[in-house]
């Protein structure tokens, strides 16, 4: 390193503001509010499309970030569908066929029901610290909330996106708002994420904006009406077994 | 003047022969490119019009803007009262519903779970109405290589090739993965009643054919439909007419902006197929301006040569009082023979070559395997009208233009010099 290189260096440790936690912490206490063992969820998806709105509803069941289950509950033409990951692989029960189709590979990064959330982006679940480097890359404030914007970049081969941009919230250690990127750079989906409700000691949005950047529209509302953290989920719920009952 | 000049031409065949077979293998290679270039172009137009475009197609403005992705969810709706209007308004035009859809086959295994997959591209026409003409349209019952047209909902045609890649039989089952036009998941089970082939790859390898009936219940679309496509009664697309009838047809909608109003599109602005449809018209001319300058500098070469080795004949020409002009136009004349004669003969050449590649074709199947271009995997060249007279414009016009040069070296001549020239 040459003298000006050290120089850049040091006066760049003092440019930051004191008392900065490392980005690997902060994203620490981030998947501390984000993952948990268990989750049982129901939510709303709105889809917002050129010609209508739809809501569907959906229960969710999720053990860590192998496994998840979810099952339709209306409107009717999509009422009784299910759907089973475990690890990269993904079933769907459909009732009116009474088939079970199994999709894998680039098809988890089609539209779920239309929406602008993919079947990875459905049930994703995994520790962020497991699957991104993180450094800080600036401060921002998002409707009176102070945030770091952390520049994330994948770690492992198998990562839904390449990169993420995220604002966390200061005091809550929660995303208010991603961007998630290609291999390429290309900007692929913008998510903003607002209604953080305290569950027990931790902070966890309940309304998520998805927006594919590559489709018209104002994007999909993903609304978390119930949650459940670390409850007991039997082992049967994650069988393919599961899917016809 | 004629008789005279021809009896040259035949006894003198140093005057003739190479001119001949220069003009004859030139018109011969103008006949064959431009019969295989036609003949390809014109079927690449042909399938494109009947598996695709058609003649010309109505969509809503919504869809047709981003019809490569084939968004049902912009189809149009209340399709039946906007074909009663088409029928009334276009009645030379015969009218049919499509409606193309993309998503996933899935082939189940004894106990219902996945035993293969591969993504389909869905094309729902109208097989049980036989007024449609679709099957006829499409070539399918001579296309197809297995088991039969279907002949009752829930019985869908798929692709020779893709069903060897899903290892299907006729009467297998496979089920449709995808989504109806309000973006739900639709999943519908169909029986295989039988494979073809269309000798295009795209077609070959992923598509599955349903009735539209079947394809309207699967993704909740009653009284709705992609696309409206026509095809005119004289069975071959017409530019001028398909304009027309466009800009009729869609100066109605104008004043509206409701990105659903339908819109009608002709052939030539679909696919990107206005290039080719250029390319079928200037490249015929093409060839010609080609052939017509590469022969006119060989021909001329061959005057100049023909006019060496003629030097005495034409100074005894000049000697007997003979005009510079006369001289100049018999040779012009004789050069209009020759034409004529290399003419001839390399059109019929050109003919029956460009006949038997029209017959046989060249089998570029091999080559074609990941394209998903709509084209036909023989290219065959086409016989058609035009090539009994195309050649007869390089032909003539290059013999004459390369005489036309090398003969004016006959002005140059003077005759007080003629006798010491000629040495008489």
């Amino acid at each position: 390193m040459n003298t000006l290189s050290l120089i850049t260096f040091i006066i760049s440790l003092f440019a930051l503001p004191q008392g900065t936690p490392d980005a690997d912490a902060i994203l620490k206490k981030v998947d501390a509010n984000m993952t948990s063992k268990t989750l049982i969820s129901t939510s709303e998806m709105v889809i917002y499309g050129r010609r209508s709105t739809r809501t569907i509803t959906a229960k969710g069941y999720a053990e860590g970030h192998e496994k998840s289950f979810t099952e339709y509950l209306s409107p009717e033409r999509e009422k009784g569908t299910k759907m089973l990951k475990i690890k990269d692989r993904l079933w769907i029960y459909s009732p009116s066929t009474d088939r079970t189709i199994q999709l894998s590979g680039h098809m988890l990064r089609q539209s779920v029901m239309g929406s602008d959330l993919s079947y990875e982006d459905m049930m994703e679940n995994c520790k962020m610290t497991e699957i991104y480097h993180a450094k800080i890359a600036g401060e921002e404030t998002i409707d009176g909330r102070e945030t770091w914007i952390l520049e994330l970049t994948a770690k492992v081969d198998n990562a839904t996106y390449e990169k993420r941009k995220t604002w966390i919230d200061q005091k809550r250690y929660v995303p208010l708002k991603e961007e998630l990127f290609a291999k390429s750079g290309q900007l692929l989906k913008k998510v903003t994420l607002s209604g953080i409700k305290q569950y027990g000691n931790r902070w966890y949005p309940t309304r998520m904006n998805y927006k594919d950047m590559l489709k018209e529209g104002k994007g999909t509302d993903f609304v978390v009406t119930e949650l459940e953290f670390d409850a007991d989920i039997p082992e049967y719920i994650f069988t393919k077994a599961s899917l016809k009952k | 003047m004629i008789k005279f000049l021809l009896r040259g031409i035949l006894r003198d065949k140093n005057r003739s022969l190479l001119p001949i077979i220069i003009i004859t293998m030139g018109v011969t290679l103008t006949i064959l490119l431009s019969g295989f270039i036609r003949g390809v172009m014109g079927d690449i137009i042909d399938q494109n019009a009947r598996f695709d475009t058609g003649h010309v197609k109505v969509m809503s403005r919504a869809y047709a803007e981003d019809k490569e992705q084939l968004p049902n969810d912009l189809a149009l709706l209340g399709v039946d009262e906007l074909l009663d209007t088409l029928r009334t308004d276009f009645p030379d035009v015969h009218w049919v519903k499509r409606i193309r859809f993309g998503g996933l086959l899935d082939v189940p295994d004894s106990t219902g779970e996945t035993r293969g997959q591969g993504p389909a591209s869905g094309m729902a026409i109208e097989i049980f109405n036989k007024s449609s003409g679709e099957i006829e349209r499409l070539n399918i019952e001579s296309s197809l290589k297995r088991g039969r047209v279907p002949q009752k909902t829930g019985e869908a045609l798929i692709g020779n090739d893709f069903a060897d890649k899903l290892n299907l039989g006729v009467g297998d089952k496979v089920t449709y993965v995808g989504a109806t036009m309000n973006g739900s998941m639709t999943f519908m089970t169909f029986t295989i009643s039988g494979m073809v082939k269309f000798g295009s790859s795209f077609m070959d390898k992923g598509a599955i054919i349903i009735d539209l009936s079947d394809a309207q219940t699967m993704l909740d679309m009653p009284d709705g439909a992609g696309e409206l496509t026509g095809f005119f009664d004289e069975g071959v697309y017409l530019d001028e007419k398909a304009h027309q009838i466009s800009q009729a047809f869609n100066e109605r909608y104008a004043p509206t902006t409701d990105e659903f109003a339908p819109v009608m599109l002709p052939l030539r602005d679909q696919n990107n197929l206005a290039g080719y449809l250029d390319y079928v018209d200037s490249f015929s001319a093409l060839f010609v301006i080609i052939f017509v300058f590469a022969m006119s500098l060989v021909l001329w070469n061959t005057g100049l040569l023909g006019g060496l080795r003629r030097y005495q004949e034409y100074g005894i020409r000049l000697a007997l009082g003979e005009s510079k002009g006369h001289i100049y136009r018999s040779m012009v004349l004789e050069a209009v023979l020759i034409g004529i004669i290399g003419s001839v003969i390399g059109t019929a050449i050109g003919l029956a070559i460009t006949y038997y590649m029209q017959v046989h074709g060249i089998d570029i199947g091999d080559k074609m395997t990941d394209t998903s271009m709509m084209m036909p995997t023989i290219m065959r060249a086409r016989v058609t009208p035009g090539l009994f007279y195309v050649g007869f414009i390089p032909g003539l016009f290059a013999m004459v233009l390369g005489n036309m040069l090398s003969g004016i070296g006959i002005y140059k001549r003077e005759t007080a010099t003629l006798f010491k020239e000629l040495e008489v």
